[in-house]
């Protein structure tokens, strides 16, 4: 088999090698920290998925080596492939922010912002995009589009008026179910996800529609309303499953399991799973096993980026930004995002839940 | 001259017989004769562009064309024509369906598609039926089917009827469609030339750009180049609508001025009902509005013809499009608010949902318009109205995001006064209209 070749891209004044074929996102992702573009509708282990967001808009200065002209219109980074001598502005380009921007302004038009009873609050992608790129102020007076909570099955919930149609969660039925129930509806700003004539999702692996929910559009019915994220301490876990890798993420406040999710990367996707298959779990070990003694629990999970929850904690972990690159990359310090433990009295903030042996505990924080 | 519409009044012309008499199917005996490349070659030099909107040049877009071996390729008309104020296709459709359908099997030809497609808009309900009957008489009589006059090509023409919506004209939306599925634009690349319908080689023309070839077999592609103007070649058909004295489909040649074509007895014979002319879209709903003085002359203060070139002169600062041919004329007592509120409304109902800034980008623009409308708007809002169209523009995935923002961007451009009127006499923009401006009057020029 042919090698395949390496070329050069260089993101923000800084050059990656990355093999042809690779999208310009990913090479941004490979330098990694606040050169990625965000992305709110890309998902890497879900073909087709991409290109309708318009959050990692980014210019293309220089086409490449062997055509060097710029492309004329702001691109897709996740669907665009890299090219070699490719130069890319992502940060760097004041059209690109405005674009984000406004890209951000978009989606929450018609977002209830109803963050302090949503349960994917302190993980929302949504929310992450609004602390970098929104405003404060909305500039919208007219009516939000509004929908009645949907109940599509015994597990999941959906709640449209949160939804940004990213349409990640049709991909992932499509892909790792044997049937998809639900689709788009209707079209423009009517469009909506949805089952034909109330139907349920019962599918074996439906419930990682709820992982690749950007937004608290898919919440899981078990942990609705139970825990605010940022209170639970996330543990990596296992278990002997049939159907899936059996590699979880457990969220728990002292011995109590809350929830139980798949694990996750810094890009806030599902991470690889030891058989190098994308670690997507079963509805049984999301749903039924919520009892610490159902799983071998391995340790405090590795979180960065795409979580409140972990800004300041987990000091190890975080994300460190690679050496010798700030300096060539002016204004691209990792943003501090709001550190919920600050400003929350349930704890104090000299207890740092890094330092805890074993999973928080409410006596933790007395 | 005329080219296309040159035999639309003979009678029967919509049947075999009568358009075989007036010389029909000679161009596709002689296209027979040739090989595809120099069909393709023929077309190249012919100049002809794409008469869809966008005007690429149909010869360079089909030498694009990928051809791996064993893959079948594909030809696919748009006849999705739902722009508003275009409606050329319909009519070369309905009276002339064999030149349409001589003109697909040449091309077919010379790109080589077995199989091709009509894919026609859902709202043209008669207008299928009409060419499935032309295409069984040209199966009837040899011009259609297995080994076409024994030259051992094959090929089959289908119509599709879509549903009714405006994003299958968009051509991946048209491919998706066409497959069966949601009319969700692709995101390009790959483009359909490489890959297109079931991921076959696939090369998307419009109606009008289709039935051009005919003529261009017949006269030979130089001697076509030589009609018209610089890069725009050949004849136009326009569907003129509006206030004026005489709407309807007209063929042009491209050294036709705007004035002339507005005011000439031969062709639209001016502005109803002895109004003023106020403000036109020269190419279908998306393409910029431009006031009567701009319109005419261009900012340079030379006559304005046309063509390509001459309407977008200026850029979008102080020109236009060509576009699709949809020649909407306003005449004083329109107001351009509201006309852009009804366009803004418009384009939120045929957005398909898919990519952000249009989804919720052209019914904000639309609830902005309406409140300047309706007298509840204020300053703010135009500087707003500004910004969201600026933000639409160019980040989205297919051109209806941009078709959204441009006309509301020409409207304030050309005619912010009118907008500020509305905010400022909210009472007195319920009950009379802004009428004419100094810009009404077609001999003085704003600079840019």
């Amino acid at each position: 088999m042919a090698e395949v070749q390496n070329i050069k891209v260089t993101i923000d004044n800084i050059t990656v090698e990355v093999p042809m074929g690779t999208t310009i996102l990913e090479a941004a992702r490979k330098v990694g920290g606040e050169v990625a573009p965000p992305t709110m509708c890309y998902y890497s282990h879900l073909k087709g998925s991409g290109g309708k967001c318009r959050t990692c808009l980014v210019e293309v200065s220089k086409g490449s080596e062997k055509d060097p002209r710029p492309m004329p219109k702001l691109v897709a980074s996740c669907r665009t492939g890299a090219m070699d001598g490719m130069e890319v502005k992502s940060m760097t380009s004041e059209k690109v922010i405005d674009a984000r921007n406004g890209v951000t302004e978009f989606l929450l038009l018609n977002h209830p912002l109803d963050c302090p009873v949503c349960d994917q609050a302190g993980e929302c992608h949504l929310q992450d995009l609004s602390y970098e790129n929104g405003t404060e102020a909305t500039r919208t007076t007219f009516e939000r589009r509004t929908f009645e909570p949907e109940d599509i099955g015994p597990n999941i919930q959906l709640h449209m008026n949160r939804c940004i149609m990213c349409f990640r969660c049709v991909f992932a039925a499509e892909q790792l179910t044997d049937y998809r129930e639900h689709g788009i509806l209707d079209r423009g700003e009517h469009a909506r996800i949805s089952t034909c004539i109330s139907k349920s999702l019962d599918h074996d692996f439906i419930g990682n529609v709820i992982d690749v929910c950007p937004v608290g559009a898919l919440t899981d019915k078990t942990f609705r309303f139970k825990q605010r994220v940022w209170f639970t301490k996330p543990m990596d876990a296992h278990c002997a499953c049939t159907k899936c890798s059996g590699e979880v993420r457990l969220w728990m406040r002292g011995d109590e399991v809350y929830r139980v999710t798949a694990r996750k990367d810094e890009w806030g996707e599902v991470a690889i799973a030891s058989n190098g298959k994308p670690g997507w779990i079963c509805n049984e070990c999301r749903f039924e096993k919520k009892k610490a003694s159902d799983w071998v629990i391995e340790g405090p999970s590795n979180i960065s980026r795409h979580s409140v929850i972990s800004q300041g904690h987990y000091n190890k972990t975080v994300h460190e930004p690679q050496i010798g690159l700030l300096a060539e990359v002016i204004g691209k310090q990792p943003i501090m995002k709001m550190d919920i433990h600050d400003v929350s009295d349930v704890n104090k903030p000299n207890v740092h839940l890094s330092q805890i042996d074993g999973p928080a505990h409410s006596e933790d924080f007395k | 001259m005329k080219l296309l519409l040159e035999n639309a009044h003979v009678e029967g012309i919509r049947y075999y017989e009568a358009y075989r008499k007036t010389g029909g199917y000679r161009a596709l005996e002689k296209a027979l004769k040739m090989t595809p490349e120099e069909l393709v070659e023929e077309v190249k030099k012919s100049g002809l562009r794409g008469r869809g909107g966008a005007g690429f040049p149909t010869g360079l877009k089909w030498s694009f064309l990928a051809k791996p071996e064993g893959v079948p390729r594909h030809l696919v008309v748009n006849a999705d024509e739902s722009e508003p104020g275009t409606f050329k296709d319909r009519y070369l459709m309905e009276f002339l369906p064999h030149l349409f359908i001589e003109g697909m099997i040449i091309s077919s030809f010379a790109l080589g598609s077995n199989v091709s497609y009509v894919y026609i808009r859902g709202e043209y309900a008669w207008i299928p039926d009409i060419l499935e009957q032309a295409i069984a008489e040209a199966k009837a009589n040899g011009w259609l089917g297995k080994n076409i006059l024994g030259t051992g090509f094959d090929c089959e023409i289908y119509v599709h009827r879509g549903a009714g919506a405006y994003i299958c004209g968009e051509e991946t939306a048209l491919i998706e469609s066409l497959e069966g599925k949601r009319g969700n634009p692709r995101i390009k690349p790959p483009f359909p030339a490489i890959q297109g319908v079931w991921m076959r080689p696939t090369v998307v023309n419009n109606v009008e750009t289709i039935a051009a070839v005919v003529p261009i077999i017949n006269m030979g592609g130089e001697e076509y180049g030589k009609i018209g103007v610089g890069r725009s070649t050949g004849t136009k058909l326009m569907s003129a609508c509006g206030n004026l004295k005489r709407p309807g489909v007209y063929e042009i040649p491209f050294d036709l001025s705007v004035e002339e074509f507005i005011f000439g007895d031969e062709w639209c014979q001016g502005i109803a009902n002895g109004k003023k002319l106020k403000a036109c879209i020269p190419g279908g709903s998306s393409v910029p509005i431009l006031p009567a003085n701009l319109l005419l002359k261009t900012a340079k203060g030379e006559t304005r013809y046309m063509n390509y070139e001459s309407l977008s002169d200026g850029g979008f600062q102080t020109g236009s499009m060509l576009g699709s041919g949809g020649f909407i004329v306003l005449d004083e007592d329109q107001c351009v608010v509201r006309h852009t509120m009804t366009l803004a409304h418009f384009y939120m109902h045929e957005s398909c949902g898919q990519c952000s800034p249009c989804r919720e980008g052209t019914g904000w623009m639309y609830r902005v318009l309406k409140n300047i409308e309706n007298g509840k708007g204020k300053m703010e809002d135009i500087y707003l109205l500004w910004d969201i169209q600026r933000r639409i523009e160019g980040n989205t995935i297919c051109p209806l995001g941009d078709a959204a923002a441009w006309p509301v961007a020409a409207a304030i451009r050309h005619f912010r006064d009118e907008f500020e009127w509305h905010v400022l006499n909210p009472e007195e923009s319920q009950t009379r209209n802004f009428g004419l401006a100094h810009y009404a009057n077609p001999l003085e020029v704003v600079s840019a």
